[in-house]
């Protein structure tokens, strides 16, 4: 339990998924304009990674390492996650209207996250067992999206604010993620 | 010839995948911690474009068209994987320091991007130099922005002193005065962090946009800087296949998926952009994922 909670801890905050490992950092950018729906891109990427790192570890655990495919993981593990975002989608459609409504937009703009992938690679790297992988994809997401709505609401106060010509738009954008950056850096302490 | 040094030119200048279309910017970020594994980066990310290009341009008859993204990223993975374990036998050190950034070459923006606008119309060869070009682009950019990085925070250059106490020209006896010079220099080591990176790319990309609001005023007319949401498939296929290529690779079927997904990249990049755009933006994309 405790060492479930120090990786836990360890991947939302100290080893931040976007500021400080870099994944994930075109929805990081791209969807913060806004905090309604910097929060609804989390809670998406929050779904699909916790779903795949579960799938991911199993299908390594149980199909790769058993038959000494583990070298095969790259490719199966992209496939495997584009098909379950396309899934995930249909299967949400379908059945629950209301989540889909709220999660459905952000989906197709996951399928692609390299957030995901790099979640189940880490896993396996680090020789994460299946829960542990679980917690692990659940506590990146979660630090994804703490920082997206961080972002987002800086953003929203910044707006209307008067930024050198060249600086619009994606440079200031950048510039207040490295200061997040560096707040995040207080973390390290942490653990 | 003319042909092949024009696929060069246009990649390594005209629409350098880093500086000019900031596309792949997670490895961009992330690696370049110094100019010697911005440089390993690149030439790996060059190798697997080289190879899937080529192959995919081989392919372009037989892939069918509705199952052609699958079909590149299969290709693109076992590249990739390729390039992992031939690092990893040869050079453990470089694949150490970039460890899962490796792997993830599959997710680069650039070698779709590629594979859909140029690769899947255009015969090998060009499809070749294509890959070349645009490799060597990226390779040039990432070894630039690790230099940069690693100078200022380290003060170093590819491993070896520039600035700072004990710097390499105080080995050599008549730069004396260059060394104590040179040897003033405080590390500001927040470069070589993580913060490091979205600052020095922030003032790269203000430059380009510098560049770019000048070149506009004379008349010429640079690439617009894509602005992918997503990290690959097919927003980061369009983003890649929006810049003008002579070749119109535009399948009838998604034209007007691809037109919503550019205005509204557009309208994110744009430099005043209006209260609803992000709002819009998700809704249009939206749309064209329903």
């Amino acid at each position: 339990m405790k060492t479930l909670l120090i990786i836990a801890i360890a991947s939302a905050l100290v080893n931040n998924v976007v500021l400080s490992q870099f994944l994930g950092l075109c929805p990081f950018l791209g969807v913060s304009k806004k905090v309604k729906t910097a929060a609804g891109m989390g809670a998406a990427v929050v779904f699909v990674i916790t779903l795949a790192s579960a799938v991911a570890a199993v299908i390594y655990q149980f199909v790769l390492e058993p038959n000494g495919l583990a070298y095969l993981e790259t490719i199966v593990f992209i496939l495997v996650i584009a098909a379950l975002v396309q899934f995930v989608e249909m299967f949400l459609k379908k059945f629950m209207k209301s989540l889909y409504q709220s999660l459905g937009v952000y989906l197709p703009l996951i399928t692609t996250n390299c957030a995901v992938l790099g979640v189940a690679l880490t896993n396996v790297q680090k020789s994460y067992g299946i829960l542990t992988s679980v917690v692990n994809g659940f506590a990146t997401a979660a630090g994804f999206t703490i920082a997206i709505v961080i972002l987002a609401g800086i953003r929203e106060k910044t707006e209307h604010n008067d930024v050198p010509e060249s600086f619009r738009g994606m440079p200031i954008t950048m510039i207040t993620a490295g200061l997040m950056a560096i707040a995040f850096c207080g973390f390290s302490g942490l653990l | 010839m003319s042909k092949a040094l024009e696929r060069i030119y246009n990649g390594l200048i005209k629409e350098n995948p880093t500086f000019v279309l900031t596309l792949g910017m997670c490895p961009t970020l992330a690696v370049t911690t110094s100019a010697i594994n911005g440089a390993g980066m690149g030439l790996s990310t060059m190798v697997v474009l080289i190879l899937s290009n080529v192959f995919i341009s081989l392919l372009r008859k037989i892939i069918p068209d509705k199952v052609r993204i699958p079909a590149f990223i299969v290709i693109i993975a076992s590249f990739v994987t390729i390039v992992q374990l031939l690092l990893q036998g040869y050079v453990p050190s470089l694949y150490d320091s970039l460890g899962i950034y490796i792997p993830l070459i599959v997710v680069n923006c650039i070698i779709l991007g590629r594979a859909e606008a140029y690769a899947y119309s255009n015969p090998v060869i060009p499809s070749l130099f294509d890959g070349l070009g645009m490799g060597l682009g990226f390779t040039v950019a990432l070894t630039l922005i690790g230099a940069c990085r690693e100078l200022l925070g380290a003060g170093q250059l590819f491993g070896y002193q520039i600035l700072g106490a004990d710097n390499v020209f105080y080995q050599a006896g008549s730069l004396r005065p260059l060394a104590m010079f040179l040897g003033e220099y405080t590390n500001i080591s927040i470069f070589i962090m993580a913060p490091g990176a979205f600052f020095v790319l922030a003032f790269i990309i203000a430059a380009m946009n510098r560049i770019r609001r000048s070149a506009a005023k004379k008349g010429k007319r640079i690439a617009p800087a894509s602005d992918c949401t997503g990290c690959m498939g097919k927003n980061c296929a369009e983003c890649a296949g929006g810049l003008k290529d002579d070749t119109s690779i535009q399948k009838q079927d998604e034209t007007p998926v691809q037109r919503n997904v550019n205005t509204s990249s557009q309208e994110q990049n744009g430099a005043s952009v209006q209260d609803g755009a992000a709002q819009d933006t998700e809704n249009g994309e939206g749309e064209s994922a329903t």
